[in-house]
């Protein structure tokens, strides 16, 4: 396949960015995306430019590193990691546009990279639950019913990587923050900081500069994990009750 | 050049390796009872730098952190969270006995020893087997939503090389969920203000003042500024090498530079040619292939293994009948049958391939190979086998398969474009862990008082092979367990260090060499990538020090290598410069590194003239082709002392004692 790539090009944080268009050949259907863009870097790096920087590790969706927008999409047409992706969704002749994560959240570091330490200060500030190393008690003193250890399960598959913020127009990181929450609240050894937790990391997400939710459901829909719309009103009930609950105290 | 360097001296033998001596089920408790304790107000006045953030690095700073210790974490990666622990599918080890099906602390001692093909230290295993049940305890109080019975207990599984249940899993991802609560565990401690936390900075080098692990260099990766940090310890978490060969199941920034630096600053590094490859992963489609993909060890408990009985048959695998279908690991093994240890399945599908009766259009010489490459075209051999479902599908239903294996079936639909509930998925071996590491005394401490090496990292508990869901359990015992109480012992005995500071004549002369280094690889300004000089490597390791290794081979690599070296201080090109984020100097830097340590796996490989485990010498093999062991010559850990780059380092040898697991031939059959 023959492609034209249009890349977002920005030197580092603080300088201006711009599109730059280049053409690749050869491209194989069963390349994935981040290897069509290995190729595209072999040739400029033998051309003497600067290769186009992008975040990516594990190339297996899980380490949630890979982030760039495809033709306006998160991670592009598929439900998946942009590493996850394939050449053969896409045709000869296409022109991709690829641009990196936009929030205000996430400066832009070089080119594609974004910094997304937002996230990790989210989950510094109740995303965890307070188990010191040897404190703990025999893992089956506390049985946990099977559909709350599945529905905890399903929001910590969430990989951290940002597409949910990227997705809404609003750049709110809702579904991230919701995903943590459920996944610690539901469980028994996560309810003596059920309420702090919630409240603390909300306060969080909002003070990194993240949207408010207008419950467009974008975010969902770009997450290569599935985590449902219905994880942020699980949060929104969550921080309901420890608002009413910390008010009574 | 070559004959030099293989030409290694060997040194005095390793003698005392801390472990305390005393029936194996207590030495653990002899040992921390024996270490002394820093007193608790005086934690905070020791810096320890912890390098990486994976399931070793992670929980080791939490918990050091927790005791007081004023913790400085570093990681390549943006986000601790994203260290290539991650990517661990299957599960983890533990004696639990849940099941109540004879497991016990003795028998997964036993089953390590035996699985490692005895080149493990007892001692070490012994410990890790015991520790294995804390650490479901620790996770479950974190959180981590393990699988669990609709009575609510958790659920088990079998792996491979064993015969009872006792792995822990959470769906596909138990990596992922053990890695995301050790990082919970590590923000709160940075939250807590106990740990200094530099996420996208890579160590460049090791700081040794008058004998003493003292701090590291570091580059800053986004402004490109190269820093020195100081402790009264250092901790090695950086994982393992496996992305020597260029293609493996590590993520792409995986890579080996903090312990080779320890390396060529003292730290001896223990059998570097036992590498794992993984019988299951997706055979590689093309020339661009940039990574190989695992799919979970646990698709062996139900899926079955075969290749056609007739050599070349091209037919789809559907239209093959049943009994022309070899199930070979089932007819070769039948007590273990599709769950022997990785290296023997790993074996058994090169050995069908080889016979010409490999499935699927993957296979790496079917090309030219890469700009270089001393590599031959292998003309058109087919490299994979099948991993059949259909039976599984049948017995338990769609819908219970789908539940036990969704993801990665998807994850295999996603990457191949095929249906594996329609047609068998397609497997091939690739590169996946290294047994070998810097070597560690029974405390994890290398041969560098004050650098402690934990997790992949370390050489010390999987021998000549790891089990499966046994590098979760060793990495979070070294971290949550043991690198906790033995530090202790080192930094009490070590309690006054004088200040190191930037000014230190070592220290200058370190930041020296490592800036010098990176202006030298952008002055080259050649006209290869450092990709190039990679895959070239990589292709070169793959074939001589791979799957089987002869001494023809690793000789013909041993005189390329120095080759490859030459040519890429030569022509390599870096664009850019080092005061930016530079992913291609990052690459070029590792690389570097990478040229060296093949080199040493090489030289591993030729002196180990005997097969154990992973590591197969084609001189070496019992009539029926299985590894023949020869403990008489080679019942040692060889641990290599770095002289200069490319002359001989010298072998110093850990005698191996069994007094627990007696030493036979490993029968799976």
């Amino acid at each position: 396949m023959k492609l034209t790539l249009r890349v977002w090009r920005q030197r580092n944080a603080d300088a201006d960015g711009a599109m730059s268009t280049y053409e690749v050949d050869d491209i194989s259907p069963d390349m994935s995306f981040l290897e069509m863009l290995d190729t595209l870097n072999e040739e400029l790096i033998l051309g003497g430019e600067d290769p186009v920087a992008f975040d990516h590790d594990c190339r297996e969706g899980i380490c949630g590193a890979c982030s760039l927008v495809i033709n306006g999409d998160a991670h592009g047409p598929e439900r998946t990691t942009t590493c996850q992706l394939h050449m053969r969704s896409f045709k000869d002749g296409d022109i991709i546009d690829i641009e990196p994560w936009r929030a205000s959240a996430f400066p832009v570091v070089k080119d594609l990279v974004v910094d997304r330490s937002a996230f990790d200060r989210i989950i510094q500030a109740g995303g965890y639950i307070t188990a010191p190393t040897g404190a703990a008690p025999e893992a089956h003193a506390t049985p946990v019913p099977k559909p709350d250890a599945d529905f905890a399960f399903e929001h910590a598959e969430c990989i951290g990587c940002g597409a949910c913020v990227a997705a809404c127009p609003n750049g709110a990181a809702m579904l991230f923050t919701s995903a943590k929450v459920n996944h610690l609240n539901v469980l028994p050894q996560g309810a003596p900081e059920r309420e702090t937790r919630v409240l603390d990391m909300v306060a969080q997400m909002d003070e990194e500069g993240f949207g408010g939710c207008t419950l467009t459901g974008e975010c969902a829909t770009a997450c290569p994990k599935g985590i449902p719309l219905v994880s942020i009103t699980g949060m929104n009930k969550e921080w309901l009750r420890a608002t009413r609950r910390s008010g009574k105290r | 050049m070559t004959a030099e360097y293989a030409d290694y001296a060997t040194g005095k033998p390793i003698a005392d390796t801390k472990a305390p001596s005393g029936p194996v089920n207590e030495r653990w408790d002899t040992r921390r009872f024996e270490a002394k304790l820093v007193n608790p107000a005086n934690r905070r006045k020791h810096t320890v730098i912890v390098v990486g953030t994976g399931l070793a690095g992670g929980s080791a700073g939490a918990t050091l952190a927790e005791q007081g210790y004023h913790v400085v974490q570093f990681c390549y990666q943006d986000s601790p969270r994203r260290a290539h622990s991650i990517a661990a599918q299957g599960g983890i080890n533990a004696a639990k006995n849940y099941r109540n099906d004879g497991d016990s602390i003795h028998r997964l001692f036993y089953d390590t020893v035996k699985g490692g093909d005895f080149r493990a230290r007892e001692s070490n295993v012994h410990r890790l087997a015991q520790i294995s049940v804390e650490i479901i305890d620790q996770c479950v109080a974190q959180g981590v939503p393990f699988a669990r019975e609709y009575g609510g207990l958790l659920d088990t599984r079998s792996f491979g090389g064993v015969q009872v249940s006792r792995t822990f899993y959470a769906r596909g991802q138990t990596g992922q969920q053990l890695l995301l609560g050790a990082y919970q565990a590590l923000s709160r401690q940075i939250a807590a203000g106990n740990i200094e936390m530099h996420p996208r900075t890579e160590m460049l080098d090791l700081i040794v003042v008058d004998g003493r692990a003292r701090g590291i260099v570091a580059r800053d990766l986004i402004t490109g500024r190269i820093d020195t940090y100081f402790a009264d310890a250092v901790v090695l978490a950086s994982g393992g090498y496996g992305n020597v060969f260029y293609l493996s199941t590590n993520a792409m920034n995986s890579n080996a530079t903090a312990i080779w630096r320890a390396h060529r600053r003292g730290a001896y590094f223990a059998n570097p040619c036992f590498t794992q490859i993984h019988p299951t992963c997706i055979p590689r489609t093309g020339e661009h292939q940039s990574k190989l993909t695992l799919m979970s060890e646990s698709l062996r408990n139900d899926g079955r293994i075969w290749v056609p009985k007739a050599q070349g048959d091209q037919r789809p695998a559907n239209e093959i009948p049943e009994d022309e279908r070899d199930y070979y690991l089932e007819r070769i093994y039948p007590s273990f049958g599709n769950l022997v240890p990785r290296d023997i399945a790993s074996r058994a599908a090169k050995n069908v391939c080889d016979e010409g009766r490999g499935v699927g259009p993957g296979g790496q010489n079917q090309r030219g190979g890469a700009e270089g490459s001393s590599v031959e075209g292998g003309g058109g051999r087919r490299e994979g086998v099948y991993l059949d479902f259909a039976d599984a599908i049948k017995r338990m239903g769609r819908k219970a398969v789908e539940a036990k294996y969704g993801n990665l079936f998807d994850m295999y639909q996603r990457i191949t474009d095929e249906d594996p509930y329609e047609v068998p998925m397609r497997i091939y071996p690739a590169v996946h862990y290294t047994m070998g590491g810097l070597w560690v005394d029974y405390d994890l401490q290398t041969t560098i008082p004050g650098l402690f090496a934990i997790g992949e990292a370390n050489f010390s508990d999987h021998g000549a092979n790891r089990l499966g869901a046994s590098a979760l359990m060793q990495g979070l015992a070294d971290g949550y367990f043991v690198l906790p109480s033995t530090i202790n012992d080192y930094l009490a005995r070590n309690p006054h260090h004088e200040q190191v500071t930037a000014e230190h004549p070592v220290v200058q002369e370190v930041l020296a060499e490592t800036e010098d280094r990176l202006s030298l690889l952008l002055a080259v300004d050649g006209d290869r990538t450092p990709d190039s000089f990679h895959r070239e490597l990589g292709e070169l390791m793959w074939e001589f020090c791979g799957m089987a290794r002869t001494e023809t081979g690793l000789r013909k690599a041993l005189e390329r290598i120095p080759q490859i070296r030459e040519e890429f201080w030569r022509r390599i090109k870096v664009p850019g410069t080092g005061e930016e984020f530079n992913q291609s100097l990052e690459k070029a830097n590792r690389v570097v590194d990478y040229l060296e340590l093949a080199e040493l796996m090489c030289l591993d490989a030729l002196h180990r003239a005997e097969s154990c485990g992973g590591h197969f010498r084609e001189e070496s093999q019992t009539p029926d082709g299985e590894a023949d062991r020869r403990d008489e010559e080679f019942s040692y850990a060889a641990a290599w002392e770095f002289t200069s780059t490319g002359s001989a380092p010298v072998l110093h040898k850990e005698d191996l004692v069994f007094e627990y697991v007696h030493p036979t031939q490993r029968s799976y059959a």
